[in-house]
This record gives C-alpha cells, sequence and structure tokens, in this order.
C-alpha cells in the first residue's frame, strides 16, 4: 500500500500554471494506470492526464475551475497490491512492468506524469500487430490525397494530361502567379514540394538558373499551351456557383424605405437563389378528386373531435405521398456530388406559413404512420413553429417537402425545390367543379371537389416520365382511399 | 497497405515519420467528433500513421471547455432558424463558429517522444497556417496572447486543441477560406470582443478554391511536422 502523489503536469516549457477543469473519476474510484483521471485546460487546450498508477483515487486536493502552478499536487492515489489484477481493469497494460515505484514520477526530471508514455520504455514496447486486423480497424475513409488525384484529366488539347503532368502543374497561386510571369511552363520544372509539386523556392532557383544559362531557342510552342487560368476546374466552378449570394442594389428614390433584411428573411433569400441556381427545375401538374376523401372527412369529424385532432386534407396529401414515395426512391433522394444519395428515411417537409416568415418542420418516417398519427404530427409541429418552439431537430431532414399555397386559395403553385431534396408537391386550392364522368356507360355532369397539385423537381435525377408516374400514382392512391381506411 | 503498417510503427525508432491526409468533405460535427475519438484510440494503439483530417462542416456553434454562454448571441429560436447547432466540443477555448466555406483541420498526431510540448504546438499550428496563407500571398501573423491566426486585427484562422492521454492530439485549426462571414455574428469568436473576422477569400477580393488550400495546408504540416512522406 502507497500513497502517490498526482502532481499538475509540466504540459509544455513555458507553461506554469494549468486549470482543472474536470475530474472524470471520483474519490473511491479504481483507477487502472494510465486511465484517464481528469481534464486540465490551459490556454486553447484541454488535456487529459492519465493515472500515473493504478489502484484506488483517494482524495482530490484540487476541485474543479480551480488554477494552480506545475507540480501542485492535485490528488493523492492508494496503490494496493494486485489492485491492477481486479477485472475492470480494461486491456491490461502493455507489460510495462507494474512494480510500484512510488518515487518514480519524481525521479524523472520534467516528463513526470503526463500522458502514459513518459512511463514506457522508448521504442520496442508498442506492441506490432498483424496486418490484417489493421486493416479492418482503420476507418472506412476517403483514399488519402496522392491516391485521389491520380485520375487522368483532360487537357484543352485534347490530350489526356496524365497524373504526373498534374500534380506538377497544381502548385499554389502564388507559384503559378510566378510562373505567368516569367512566361514558365511548371511541368518543366523538378518539385520537391508535396507529391512532387512545384514550391516557390523551386521556380525562383529554376528562375536563376535560366537566367543564368545561355538562352535557348525554346521549344517553339509549348509554353503558351500551359492551361494555368483557362480551365476551370469543376470543384472550382461549384465554389464560385456556391460562392456567397451577391443581391444586386437598386437606387432607392425619394418616397422609398430601406430596411435591412433581418436574418432569417436573409437567410431566406440565399436559399431560394441557390436552391433555384442549382436544381433545373421542372414542374408537372395534374388534378385529384377529393370528392372521397371529403366524404370520409365529413363521416368521422366528430369522431376526431372527440379525439382533439383535426385530420385535414393536408394529413392526407402527406399520407399519399409518403406512401408513394415507397415506391420512388429516385424522388427521395438527392444528387450528392458525382453520386445520388437514395435517402433511407421518409422525413415530409410540410411548409407552415409564419405571416411573416414560413417555416418547414419534419415529420419523420412519415411513411410509418396512418393518417390520424400524421395530422396529430402535423397539428403539434405546427402549432410549435407558431410559438417558435420548435426543436432544430424538427426542422431538419426533410427528404420531400409539401407546401400548400391552395390554403389561401390558390389555383397552384410553382414551388422551388429546398436544397437537398429532389421534388416538392404543391397543393392548390380544393374548390367545387363540374366534371364530365363515365356513369354506367354515360357521360354525366357531376360536382366534385378537385384540386390541382404541382410537383417540382430537380430534372437532375427525376425525369419527366418519372415525376408523371409519381403524379399518377399519387393520384391513384388519393382518389382510392378506401371508405373504412380510418 | 503492409509497408506503411511498418512504417508507422517504425516511427519511433527511426525518422520516417508519416502522415495520412484524408479529405472528408461535408461532415456533421457529431460525426467528426466520433471519427476523431477513435481515430485517437488507433493512433495510441499505433495501428494508423499521424493523420490529418480535413474537412468542412454544416453550420455549427461549438463550445470550447473555458467556453461561456454569453457569446453565444443568438437565442435558441433564432439558432435553430438559422440552422446551426450547438454542440460541446471537448476542447479548450471558447465559442466557436464553423460552417461551409470554413476549412477545417483536425490533426491527430501523437506528439511524442520530441514534441511534448503544449505550447510548441500551438505554435507550430500557427506556423502550418501562416506557411499555406504565404502560398496565397496572403501575410498573416501571430498576436502575442491571443493563440489563432491573424490578418491585420482580424482573425483568419482559430485554433482548440485537445491533448488526450499519450500526447494523442485531437481538435486543431479552422481557416476562414470562404466562409459566410455574418455567420460569425451569432457568437464572440474565442470570447474576443473587439475584434473581427476575417477569411481568404475577402482579403484575396474573390473565389479561393478549398482544394488547393487543402494542397497548401497538407504542403505546411510536413514541412513544419517534419514528415519523411504523406501516407
Amino acid at each position: 500500500m502507497a500513497r502517490i502523489d498526482v502532481p499538475m503536469p509540466q504540459m509544455g516549457e513555458s507553461i506554469a500554471e494549468g486549470t482543472v477543469s474536470k475530474w472524470l473519476k471520483q474519490v473511491g474510484d479504481a483507477v487502472a494506470r494510465d486511465e484517464p483521471l481528469l481534464e486540465i485546460s490551459t490556454d486553447k487546450v484541454d488535456a487529459e492526464i492519465p493515472a500515473p498508477a493504478a489502484g484506488t483515487l483517494a482524495e482530490i486536493v484540487v476541485g474543479e475551475g480551480k488554477t494552480v502552478e506545475v507540480g501542485t499536487v492535485l490528488a493523492y492515489i492508494e496503490t494496493e497490491k494486485g489492485a491492477a489484477a481486479k477485472p475492470e481493469a480494461k486491456a491490461p497494460a502493455p507489460p510495462t512492468a507494474e512494480a510500484p515505484k512510488p518515487e518514480a514520477p519524481k525521479g524523472e526530471p520534467k516528463v513526470a506524469p503526463p500522458p502514459a508514455a513518459a512511463a514506457q520504455p522508448p521504442a520496442p514496447a508498442r506492441p506490432v500487430r498483424e496486418a490484417a486486423p489493421v486493416e479492418a480497424a482503420r476507418p472506412a475513409a476517403r483514399p488519402a490525397v496522392v491516391a485521389a488525384r491520380a485520375e487522368p484529366e483532360p487537357r484543352g488539347d485534347g490530350r489526356t494530361e496524365t497524373a504526373e503532368e498534374r500534380l506538377r502543374r497544381r502548385s499554389t497561386p502564388l507559384v503559378r502567379r510566378i510562373a505567368a510571369e516569367h512566361g514558365v511552363d511548371l511541368t518543366e520544372i523538378e518539385g520537391t514540394g508535396y507529391a512532387g509539386r512545384v514550391t516557390k523556392q523551386d521556380i525562383l532557383s529554376y528562375l536563376e538558373q535560366r537566367a543564368r544559362a545561355p538562352v535557348v531557342p525554346a521549344r517553339a510552342a509549348a509554353p503558351a499551351a500551359a492551361p494555368v487560368e483557362g480551365v476551370i476546374l469543376a470543384d472550382h466552378f461549384w465554389e464560385i456557383f456556391h460562392g456567397q449570394v451577391r443581391h444586386p442594389e437598386f437606387p432607392a428614390r425619394p418616397a422609398d424605405r430601406l430596411e435591412p433584411m433581418d436574418r432569417i428573411r436573409r437567410l431566406t433569400a440565399d436559399h431560394m437563389v441557390r436552391a433555384k441556381r442549382v436544381a433545373p427545375h421542372v414542374h408537372s401538374f395534374i388534378e385529384v378528386d377529393f370528392t372521397q376523401i371529403d366524404r370520409i372527412r365529413q363521416k368521422n369529424r366528430s369522431k376526431w373531435e372527440q379525439q382533439g385532432v383535426k385530420v385535414s386534407y393536408t394529413a392526407f396529401v402527406a399520407w399519399a405521398a409518403a406512401q408513394t414515395l415507397l415506391e420512388f426512391p429516385r424522388v427521395n433522394a438527392t444528387i450528392s456530388g458525382e453520386s445520388v444519395l437514395f435517402r433511407g428515411e421518409i422525413n415530409v417537409g410540410i411548409a407552415v406559413d409564419l405571416d411573416p416568415g414560413l417555416i418547414v418542420p419534419v415529420v419523420r418516417n412519415a411513411d410509418e404512420l396512418n393518417v390520424v398519427g400524421i395530422a396529430k404530427r402535423i397539428n403539434d409541429l405546427a402549432q410549435r413553429a407558431r410559438e417558435r418552439k420548435l426543436k432544430p431537430e424538427e426542422i431538419q431532414g426533410a427528404t420531400f417537402s409539401i407546401t400548400n399555397p391552395g390554403v389561401l386559395g390558390t389555383l397552384v403553385g410553382m414551388p422551388i425545390i429546398p436544397e437537398g431534396t429532389a421534388a416538392i408537391l404543391g397543393t392548390g386550392a380544393i374548390e367545387k367543379k363540374p366534371v364530365v364522368m363515365e356513369l354506367d356507360g354515360t357521360d354525366v355532369i357531376a360536382i366534385r371537389k378537385r384540386a390541382l397539385f404541382s410537383l417540382g423537381y430537380d430534372h437532375r435525377l427525376v425525369d419527366g416520365a418519372d415525376a408523371a408516374r409519381f403524379l399518377a400514382r399519387l393520384k391513384h392512391v388519393l382518389e382510392g382511399f378506401p371508405e373504412d381506411g380510418i | 497497405m503492409a509497408s506503411r503498417q511498418s512504417d508507422s510503427t517504425r516511427r519511433d525508432a527511426g525518422p520516417a515519420r508519416l502522415l495520412e491526409v484524408q479529405r472528408l468533405g461535408l461532415v456533421p460535427y457529431g460525426v467528426a467528433l466520433q471519427l476523431q475519438a477513435r481515430l485517437v484510440e488507433q493512433r495510441r494503439a499505433g495501428l494508423v500513421p499521424d493523420q490529418l483530417l480535413l474537412l468542412e462542416h454544416p453550420h455549427v456553434i461549438t463550445l470550447g471547455s473555458s467556453a461561456r454562454q454569453e457569446h453565444v448571441l443568438v437565442d435558441e429560436t433564432e439558432r435553430r432558424l438559422l440552422g446551426i447547432e450547438l454542440h460541446e466540443a471537448g476542447r479548450g477555448g471558447d465559442v466557436t463558429y464553423h460552417g461551409p466555406g470554413q476549412l477545417v483541420g483536425y490533426p491527430i498526431l501523437d506528439l511524442k517522444p520530441d514534441r511534448c510540448d503544449l505550447h510548441r504546438y500551438m505554435r507550430d499550428l500557427e506556423e502550418v497556417l501562416l506557411r499555406a496563407l504565404a502560398a496565397f500571398a496572403i501575410r498573416a501573423r501571430r498576436r502575442a496572447g491571443f493563440t489563432g491566426v491573424w490578418v491585420d486585427h482580424q482573425k483568419i484562422a482559430a485554433i482548440g486543441v485537445r491533448v488526450s492521454s499519450g500526447w494523442i492530439t485531437s481538435h486543431g485549426f479552422a481557416l476562414n477560406v470562404a466562409p459566410r462571414l455574418e455567420y460569425f455574428g451569432a457568437i464572440v469568436p474565442c470570447g474576443i470582443t473587439d475584434h473581427g473576422v476575417t477569411s481568404m477569400a475577402r482579403v484575396l477580393g474573390g473565389p479561393v478554391s478549398l482544394a488547393e488550400v487543402a494542397d497548401a495546408l497538407a504542403e505546411s504540416m510536413l514541412q513544419v511536422f517534419d514528415y519523411g512522406s504523406i501516407a
């Protein structure tokens, strides 16, 4: 049994003090050697301090929030024989001689107790593992830089630039500027920089050398072809395209009033511009007969009232849309870089008018709810949207959206597709209309409740025929809603 | 792959320091935290070489260990409406904003045996940023007492670091390449009230390619931390 000091470690030559930000163990807790014991912070750094020995945290001397000098005792650990052998000791610390050497930390000058390695023997102690498990343990990340750059890229002159040429050409703007000023083709220079790229030093010494060397008649057509500024790489192109949205300014006339946009208006303005810039919008329309759904609503109204739920037309539309999306994964997706990202959930955003302003809370996993379930979610979200009480996750993650300009009498709208989704459904006013129908083989004019729907879709991803099939299916689901489906 | 492994385990013994650069694109803050935690474990166990993660975050406000709530200037409702997440960061420092257009670098390095000095590490990160900016002909500088990198009196890059047991680093730096600067209005960056923020795009007066900045950062990491090669 021995009592070991845990001092404030020296975490750097010029660091004289540290603040205890958090004790990760409490008095009485068992600690394994090198297990994180507390966190300290200095300036802009947080550091975990490991236990210098296995045992029990016996006493905390310096509490959280206190700042003390390096070397001040922060706590004491009671070591006991066999403590390290307790089952809770995680991965039995590598064979670093567990012999209790109470004075060890003080013996070693300034690298005292901090992070583990101080106590480890220098080199060979690190276990060399086999290759296979290593690969398995590695995170599934993108390949490293060099690999990412390997694809050849077509050049202006039609021939394919080799990866090597491209790497060399890819140098910093400063180097390129120097190259352009001096008419240097960067592929001519032996680069010593990262991945063989031409550094500033490289080009300067190249220029110096060239100045000294006798003037060579220089390969005739070559340097002019250096495709430095002419070619817009795809990523560059998109960066320009996505860049900060600039709204043009207009001169104010004497009677005008200039009012800065509040942040939400500005955000909406930018989002709309970006959404419309990137996704090529197409809209298709269909007319949907609501007579059947209207009948179902009349029939169940009192029942729902007793349950305290209002089941709007929108709830039916959201339900039908979610069911239809199950059959059209492409409409529940988005283009992401060079790929199509098919969403695993069907989360339907419902636009809510805040007057002024607009917010789109999200009914998550809408395909798993029935109409009444969706209605309850919509009522709740809309109410809290108006009270400004939505949680952040409740307005994020939509995979499809519905907006209902019809509620204010509009025939139908052509909505903008929110960024990161493929489509939005606009529903127009539901109105009684005379409709020619076939009844027992005879054409009749009937009074029906009808509404126009518009589907706005990202034409990069959704073709016109896809949209037509989606709308036809949606119409079918809504018009065929079973009488006893509630 | 097998040879890379032997390189990294040899590192303590010989000169072959290896840096693996991962470009991850747009990564939600929480996901990046998990990835870092996993890599810290793997780095500590010697399963992977030193790492440099380069990425962007969706809009997020993060709170360092010394963060003060009053440095978050938007109330919760406004923050939600702006689509900004809020996260505890588990790093040093005060309040920081991250968002698209800002290039975030998370070096997961083993500082043992010869770099076990937190101040030196932060000065080294500043050096990496200064050199990368110099490649774009931007003259930036340090300011005594204010960790980070500055152009005139405006902050262009922030630093906040965590060192885990075993001198394994995580978190790192955030360089404003071309972020929407008005989002910084949501916070008092790093608790410093009297100085603004700026970006490379603003300093240069034109668009800047994130990919090129990432290249420059990888290159200056290589120089400053003296790596033999990039994995």
